[in-house]
């Protein structure tokens, strides 16, 4: 078990990361499957992260709470704008979503007598045990896998697929788009009380633009047809910069190449099973 | 006082404008939200400046230079990961994530190269007189960003409109398929916009290196946030609307500067960005195209 323990010393921040990761890719997973294209998830993590971090660190609460607090308190703030949100689609949603997540952080910063501004957020309890992390993966897996097989999952496939037809057939769109945005926003709240309460310290800086746009990418990278797919994205783009190291000062430069070359060689993700059939000759057409 | 803000709302305006012209643009003909518009504009700036450092081009060569370089880069840009992606037809997010991906590879590769501490153009390039009109001064730079800014969007709007080049690029905007129907050579003014786009951004990020005298590696970052809020104000892929939203924008932030103060600037531009996308999607002087089911 020796080399186990110094693996784990090592590397133990870099297998969690994973983790919450994973939660954020699927966090975005869930309001694309329902044909949004929402990019507030690093807000939501961030107002999570926060919100959580506040409470353990000023109040003492203890850790399950405040991890309820972190899932709800995004909840609230997406059902809250989601109202007039929502009625936008495609690249809109995605721009509204995306300057709304601007102001979350900005307003981080400026809350200087809360948040600490630029500074953020110093000494927050290190709780996050490895089984948190894996437990929470577990349950929203099993929870996003049971949703997609229930009438609720059909009712974001249709809206997916036609939203004015889902709608003809009697489908309430506004709510099941507002239940995916709100339940998005809870998973990501999740990882980033997770997060928050592993990293020991949080800045306004972490939920920008740049973070939105990485949870974007993961989840696009390993492919939204099904559950793996953003797991797998989340992994490998958490990885792969790691695993470059030796490329010193340009290990980002090989990063950004071999992103553009998945994009190019696998426009559909990496993991679709379209392809897998057709590799390995089961027979079945892509989809 | 006033009259004065309006000067610099003026220049910087003018500057945004600029960069959000490739960048609607690209997206209006391609079809495509170039996210590594914000690193060609970086690599504008440092091609313009090793071009004086290193080979005492006049500044008018550096701007011609850096136009060019960065014009190349789209190209090859366009050439290498676009043109592929246009070839099989991707769904449109897929061409976006490529773009991160060029983004960063611009980024960290100049980092790589010139290191990731700031550079600056050599003292000396642009005069330092300046000009006073009735109560305000105006530094030659700031003339020269105004005229130079209106000249190429000037150029940019009649192109658009009067020639038989505009009537097929705006062809293209329309309906890509129809267009090649019709006998216009698609793939070619494809590679024209992504030329010019990038061109362009290129120029607009020698003019701010100049105006702010900083260079750095990630300054693109938070042009690009801003040229991603001028482009909804002034309606997606819509030119004249992003010459008005980037003056907008221009002017909102240094008001805001000069009443609210400096902290809240950024959280105007985005509030502002959010309300108006809730009140009127299609951005301030956009038309909303109808679904077509």
């Amino acid at each position: 078990m020796d080399w186990f323990n110094n693996f784990w010393s090592v590397y133990s921040n870099l297998v969690l990361t994973l983790g919450t990761n994973a939660l954020l890719a699927l966090s975005i997973y869930l309001t694309l499957s329902c044909g949004m294209l929402a990019i507030a998830n690093a807000a939501f993590m961030g107002i999570g992260a926060y919100a959580s971090a506040l409470l353990t660190m000023n109040y003492g609460l203890p850790f399950p709470l405040a991890m309820a607090a972190g899932m709800a308190a995004p909840a609230l703030m997406a059902f809250v704008i989601g109202k007039p949100t929502l009625r936008l689609s495609g690249v809109y949603l995605a721009m509204a979503t995306l300057a709304f997540g601007e102001v979350v952080r900005i307003a981080l910063l400026n809350a200087e007598s809360i948040t600490g501004g630029a500074l953020g957020l110093n000494g927050i309890p290190q709780s996050t045990q490895w089984w948190h992390v894996a437990l929470a993966l577990v349950l929203t897996l099993a929870l996003l896998w049971r949703l997609r097989r229930s009438k609720v999952g059909r009712a974001f496939e249709s809206i997916k697929e036609d939203e004015t037809a889902a709608g003809l057939m009697g489908i309430d769109v506004g709510a099941h788009k507002m239940l995916a945005f709100v339940l998005g926003a809870a998973i990501a709240g999740l990882a980033g009380t997770l997060n928050a309460h592993l990293t020991f310290f949080i800045g306004p800086s972490e939920y920008g633009f740049d973070r939105a746009v990485d949870i974007l990418t993961m989840a696009i990278l390993g492919g939204i047809g099904n559950l793996t797919g953003p797991v797998i994205g989340a992994v490998i783009l958490t990885l792969l910069p790691e695993m470059l190291r030796s490329f010193k000062d340009f290990r980002l430069v090989v990063n950004g190449f071999i992103l553009v070359l998945i994009v190019l060689f696998l426009p559909k993700g990496i993991w679709d099973p379209g392809h897998f059939r057709q590799w390995f000759g089961r027979g079945g057409r892509r989809a | 006082m006033l009259e004065q803000q309006l000067v610099n709302a003026l220049s910087l305006g003018c500057v945004y404008a600029l960069f959000a012209l490739g960048f609607t643009l690209v997206f209006g003909i391609l079809g495509v939200i170039n996210l590594s518009h914000g690193a060609i504009f970086m690599v504008g700036a440092y091609a313009a400046e090793q071009a004086v450092a290193r080979f005492a081009f006049p500044l008018w060569g550096a701007l011609l230079f850096a136009f060019l370089f960065c014009g190349g880069v789209g190209l090859v840009i366009d050439f290498l990961v676009l043109r592929p992606l246009r070839a099989r037809n991707a769904p449109h997010l897929i061409p976006m994530i490529a773009t991160i991906g060029v983004a960063i590879i611009l980024n960290n590769g100049v980092q790589g190269i010139f290191g990731a501490q700031n550079l600056r153009f050599p003292s000396g390039l642009v005069s330092e007189e300046t000009l006073s009109l009735g109560g305000m001064s105006l530094t030659a730079l700031e003339l020269g960003i105004i005229l130079l800014s209106f000249v190429l969007m000037t150029v940019l709007l009649l192109v658009l409109k009067k020639t038989q080049l505009g009537r097929a690029l705006r062809a293209i905007a329309e309906s890509p398929k129809a267009a090649y129907l019709l006998g216009i050579n698609v793939e070619g003014l494809f590679y024209l916009t992504s030329f010019a786009a990038a061109g362009l951004g290129g120029v607009a990020g020698v003019l701010i290196g100049l105006y702010s005298n900083a260079l750095f590696p990630l300054m693109g970052q938070p042009m690009l946030h801003k040229g991603i809020a001028v482009i909804i104000l002034g309606g997606m892929g819509d030119i004249r609307g992003a010459l008005l939203g980037g003056l907008f924008l221009g002017f909102a932030e240094v008001l805001s500067v000069a009443y609210i103060g400096s902290s809240m600037r950024d959280a105007v531009a985005f509030g502002l960005l959010f309300l108006i996308l809730l009140v009127r999607p299609k951005g301030l002087f956009g038309t909303l195209q109808e679904r077509k089911v």
